[in-house]
């Protein structure tokens, strides 16, 4: 797939929560195809600290208003100066990056926790569109953290996992009373944590269920030209930037 | 006026003076989708090896201020995958290929350089005595005059064309090393590849890299870049092609000026995948503000004040 470097226009940056903001970035030229899963490779000038480019997953995709949406938690210096950024200006965006999520036609179950959801709402949709039916978990600390509930509710099912116990069920996303009917779906996507996709990857292999898990190594190209970003894979070292992100758990060597 | 932007190491004719670094340009078809190879100076290919190199455990990076740390160890399919896989794709290319060679051993180099010589569309190779990501050989062979010389010597006697050799800065004498390597009959010295360096999280007290250690790369090096392409200049009559941190055209202009008949861009490339053809423009630019008719007149071209 081609790969384009272009800037885009900030015509919307929304507070979510404390933690998560919202960008709605917008370009005049038509977009390119985009599979969900992909990503951007951002430019952030102005931020001493922020030498290389961010990759961020594409949440949501308007092709009709060349739109591109990205969900995005303030982990350091480079998310919270995007966390700032005022409407009206430039991007630079190195995109559409990564291989994206095989689409199934069956009952899909999503799981997401923390900015892992950002990728599954495009997912969700494409799903959607494929004639798939969609259940998504989605696991947070504390009622307060939780959001995307009513997006992902216009598209299927919701399930809720909190810490706290705060809303829906209590405990990690992997303890929700959906896991006891699993083998009721036809293939699992997950994108979060290492641990929480170590865990349903756990279950997808008991079960024999189809499972593929977005990775977040990190990087410095993006584009298959460093070789930083590799995972142990079955067949060596690869790169998560161009062979992945996204992996069949079959695939890779820790899961 | 139209500037000639045409430099030559030796025989070798480059129709600008901008190539890209190993390592940071993949083998120039992961770029094709942001700039026309063609354009280009000449690509230098990821260092290759005798045998197939996995490379070392991730995390292989870490941010560091205006610049990378790397330890990538050389990953690398080796060169017989190369030649049969690699070289098919890339060698239409209007543009110099050099392949960045690299070993453990004088006789990995050798094997290396020997079948690559075999390569119609690969006119040069450089020679990686300067990886600082592999614990045997690589460097080792670059921080001593007398390993420096002999491997040279030893890739002298089976390779034809242009041998460029790639010096470490982490020595204490660099114009030492480049006699060495003069001495040993390579056509020109590149430098500098990474400088060794560290990254540590203090919030969980662990090193930022699997190996601990690593190579630092960007802006961050480019004053020590600057120096050692001015003091080599001094000491060799062979060509140097200057790199590191360079990401504009002055920077460009400035290895030229202390020195250096062409440059190579490498971490700039992840920041802008367009960077090179923005130097090339800039350079020209320049010259023309100049009024420089040929650029590689700029070569050492520094002018420095002196109280008769
Ligand atoms: C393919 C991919 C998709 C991603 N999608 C999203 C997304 O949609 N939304 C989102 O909020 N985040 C996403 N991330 C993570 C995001 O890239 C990092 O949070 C971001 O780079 C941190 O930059 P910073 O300058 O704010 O933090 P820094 O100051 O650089 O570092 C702060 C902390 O973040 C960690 N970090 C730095 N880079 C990465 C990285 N590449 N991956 C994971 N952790 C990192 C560091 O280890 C450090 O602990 C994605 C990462 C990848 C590889
Ligand atoms: C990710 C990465 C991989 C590299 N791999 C190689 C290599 O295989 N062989 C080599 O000679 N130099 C390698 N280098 C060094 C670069 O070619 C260059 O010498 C160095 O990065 C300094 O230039 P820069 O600051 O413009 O990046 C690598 C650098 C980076 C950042
Ligand atoms: S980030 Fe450079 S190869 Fe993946």
């Amino acid at each position: 797939m081609k790969k384009y470097v272009q800037d885009f226009t900030v015509i919307a940056n929304e507070k979510v929560n404390s933690d998560y903001f919202m960008l709605t970035l917008q370009q005049e030229a038509p977009l390119p195809e985009i599979r969900a899963g992909q990503f951007v490779e951002v430019r952030i000038d102005q931020a001493p600290d922020t030498f290389l480019r961010r990759p961020i997953s594409i949440h949501d995709v308007d092709f009709v208003q060349h739109q591109l949406r990205l969900l995005v938690k303030i982990n350091g210096t480079g998310t919270k100066h995007l966390s700032r950024i005022s409407n009206g200006t430039p991007l630079n965006l190195v995109y559409p990056l990564g291989n994206g999520f095989t689409l199934t036609t069956g009952r899909a179950l999503l799981i997401g926790g923390g900015c892992g959801l950002a990728p599954l709402y495009y997912l969700a949709k494409q799903l959607k569109q494929n004639g798939a039916s969609i259940t998504t978990i989605i696991g947070t600390r504390c009622q307060s953290m939780l959001f995307g509930l009513d997006q992902f509710q216009s598209l299927g099912d919701v399930l809720v996992t909190t810490e706290d116990g705060s809303c829906g069920e209590q405990g990690f996303v992997t303890q929700h009373s959906i896991f006891q009917q699993i083998e009721t779906f036809n293939f699992l996507y997950s994108c979060g944590p290492e641990p929480m996709m170590k865990a349903i990857a756990k279950v997808a292999r008991q079960h024999q269920i189809p499972c593929e898990v977005s990775l977040e190594n990190m990087m410095a190209c993006g584009i298959g030209a460093c070789l930083c970003c590799v995972t142990e894979t079955n067949s060596g070292h690869q790169c998560v930037c161009t062979q992945g992100p996204v992996f069949n758990i079959n695939d890779l060597k820790n899961y | 006026m139209i500037t000639d932007l045409n430099v030559s190491i030796q025989q070798l004719s480059f129709k600008n003076p901008v190539l890209t670094a190993s390592g940071t340009f993949g083998y120039g078809i992961e770029f094709e989708y942001f700039i026309d190879i063609n354009r280009l100076g000449g690509i230098i290919v990821k260092g290759t090896t005798g045998q197939h190199r996995e490379g070392n455990r991730y995390p292989r990076m870490a941010e560091t201020p205006s610049g990378m740390l790397n330890a990538v160890g050389l990953q690398n399919k080796g060169v017989d995958v190369f030649i049969n896989d690699i070289y098919p794709k890339i060698q239409h290319y209007d543009t110099n290929i050099i392949v960045n060679v690299s070993g453990s051993s004088i006789e990995e180099y050798v094997a290396v350089a020997e079948k690559i010589d075999t390569l119609n569309q690969i006119p040069a190779i450089e020679l990686n005595i300067s990886c600082p990501n592999v614990k045997q050989g690589g460097m080792a062979f670059g921080t001593q005059c007398a390993a420096a010389e002999k491997v040279v010597r030893a890739v002298r006697d089976v390779y034809h064309k242009t041998l460029i050799v790639k010096l470490t800065p982490n020595v204490t004498n660099i114009a030492e090393i480049a006699q060495a390597v003069e001495n040993g009959g390579a056509d020109a010295v590149s430098l500098i590849n990474t400088m060794l360096g560290m990254s540590i999280d203090a919030e969980t007290r662990r090193p930022r890299l699997s190996t601990i250690t690593g190579g630092l790369s960007g802006p961050a090096v480019k004053p020590v870049a600057l120096r050692m392409v001015w003091q080599v200049y001094h000491a060799v009559k062979i060509p140097i092609i200057g790199l590191g941190g360079i990401t504009s055209a002055t920077d460009a202009i400035e290895f030229m000026l202390a020195g250096a008949t062409a440059i190579e861009i490498g971490t700039a490339n992840f920041l802008d995948p367009q960077i090179t053809l923005k130097v090339i423009e800039g350079m020209e630019n320049y010259c023309q503000r100049h009024h420089v008719e040929h650029i590689k007149d700029l070569t050492g071209a520094l002018l420095i004040e002196t109280n008769h």
